[in-house]
């Protein structure tokens, strides 16, 4: 099956938290700030509550890339769980580099409750990418394609 | 090796420890196993040589739960998972006599193998020198010692104990390699050719759970990998990541507790190199962590389960290579 990259629509998941990035995401969209569709914002209570294993599971599901969006390091609801995640992530990242997913498929970025715009633009410009790599044949499950 | 035994039998007798915890006799040369060992007559079977590269601080696990003191033989490179279980509370430390043994490097007989010697009987009881005498049925080879050792033997981490009640036998050096220089070369690649790699070195993979089992930092009660619902709990050729993805979370499990021992890819019956793994997650925290290695210090803090405010951020590792 072979896509036009102009037809191409990723998947693209987005873990948002639910203090910052999600009222980010709630005011980009209250402001009428356009970002694609093809984003799938899934709330977590903070961005270390996303284990690892979420990340590859979104993967594996399908979908095309995947980012973490938390509150700027210093500004964690719960004080220091982006500091946590952003070791983690910084780990997995780079591991799932190392086994040859393009690194442009992950991301992290910090996007406050303020930031509706910040949120917009990085959306689509994370899809931008997406969109420029392709369809993840990599790391999907092969039953979920037709 | 007859030290080892005759301070063993003078341990037991004299009611300091109730069993030994050593290797015993295989059926070949070259498959030496862990065992226990309940009595001095029982130490017959008892071997030391250059095919024991088992690290038996994992069964300490076990042993601490027995009544009584337990020896155990640690060679340097095992000392590092006895801190680093010892730092996670599953080990007692009170109910272990540590005999740190000297080591001249390990073998491994698939290496022997690998340089086409065909039909493998046998080979001298080792313990170091240049010339490893192997027997086969076509008459004995020779081989070179550090041909025959393992990959973990090249980058050896250093021959001093790390904790230890009495220490018996010299010890050679053996490192000659850069540690990370597999992992550099691999970094190296494009993602095309890194995916081709690991796809091809993982495919192998037939999900024994052989390096989970004799993995000293897998060592939680429950394991995810046990799970019935977890995807790749069945070998089932479904998925183009499957493989990949145990092995990415296995090595995820022990990072920054791993002490990098290589017991995973000593025991793979598919000769994968699944230390790679481990080191890639070491070498990325000492750039970005500071040096760290796990187990020397059992208080010391690993780098996952603490942060700094002035960490490098995600994207940092990938742009930068």
């Amino acid at each position: 099956m072979s896509v036009n990259k102009e037809d191409f629509r990723p998947v693209i998941v987005a873990f948002c938290c639910n203090w910052c990035s999600y009222a980010g995401a709630d005011l980009a969209g209250s402001s009428r700030l356009a970002y694609p569709a093809d984003v799938k914002i899934i709330r977590v209570p903070c961005s270390c509550r996303v284990n690892p294993m979420f990340i590859l599971r979104a993967f594996e599901k399908g979908a095309d890339g995947v980012i973490l969006c938390g509150c700027h390091p210093g500004d964690c609801h719960y004080s220091t769980g982006n500091y946590y995640a952003r070791r983690r992530m910084t780990m997995l990242f780079s591991m799932l580099d190392f086994i040859g997913v393009e690194n442009g498929r992950t991301r992290v970025e910090w996007v406050s409750a303020a930031e509706g715009v910040k949120f917009s633009e990085t959306m689509n410009s994370f899809v931008e990418k997406i969109r420029s790599l392709g369809p993840n044949v990599r790391l999907g499950d092969i039953r979920c394609k037709n | 090796m007859q030290e080892l035994i005759i301070r063993a039998k003078e341990l037991l007798e004299c009611g300091e420890v109730a069993r030994v915890l050593g290797w015993r006799k295989g059926e070949h040369v070259y498959d030496p196993e862990p065992a226990f060992f309940q009595s001095a007559d029982a130490l017959e079977n008892f071997v030391y040589n250059g095919f024991c590269g088992a690290n038996l601080s994992k069964y300490m696990i076990e042993a601490s739960k027995l009544e009584g003191k337990t020896l155990v033989f640690l060679k340097p490179c095992d000392t590092y998972s006895f801190n680093q279980l010892l730092a996670e509370h599953r080990i007692d430390r009170e109910k272990a006599y540590i005999i740190g043994v000297g080591c001249k490097g390990k073998l491994k007989i698939e290496n022997i193998g690998a340089d086409g010697i065909l039909d493998i009987e046998g080979a001298d009881y080792p313990d170091c020198g240049e010339e490893l005498n192997v027997k086969t049925l076509y008459g004995d080879v020779k081989v070179a010692y550090k041909d025959a050792m393992l990959e973990r033997c090249h980058v050896c981490k250093g021959k001093e104990h790390r904790i230890f009640d009495e220490k018996i036998g010299e010890s050679v050096d053996t490192l000659d390699a850069e540690r990370f220089a597999e992992v550099e070369r691999i970094e190296k690649m494009s993602p095309e050719e890194k995916f081709a790699y690991f796809q091809a070195e993982l495919s192998k993979c037939i999900r024994c759970n052989a390096c989970r089992n004799v993995c000293p930092a897998c060592s939680c009660r429950k394991c995810v990998f046990d799970s019935t619902k977890f995807d790749s709990a069945q070998k089932a050729n479904a998925t183009t990541f499957e493989e990949k993805m145990f092995h990415i979370i296995r090595a995820f499990h022990v990072a920054g507790r791993c002490t990098d021992c290589g017991e995973c890819s000593r025991v793979c019956p598919q000769g994968i190199p699944l230390h790679l793994f481990n080191r890639k997650f070491i070498k990325d925290m000492n750039e970005l962590y500071g040096d760290y290695q796990a187990g020397v210090d059992v208080d010391a803090k690993a780098p996952l389960v603490c942060f700094s405010q002035e960490d490098a951020e995600p994207g940092a590792l990938t742009e930068r290579g």
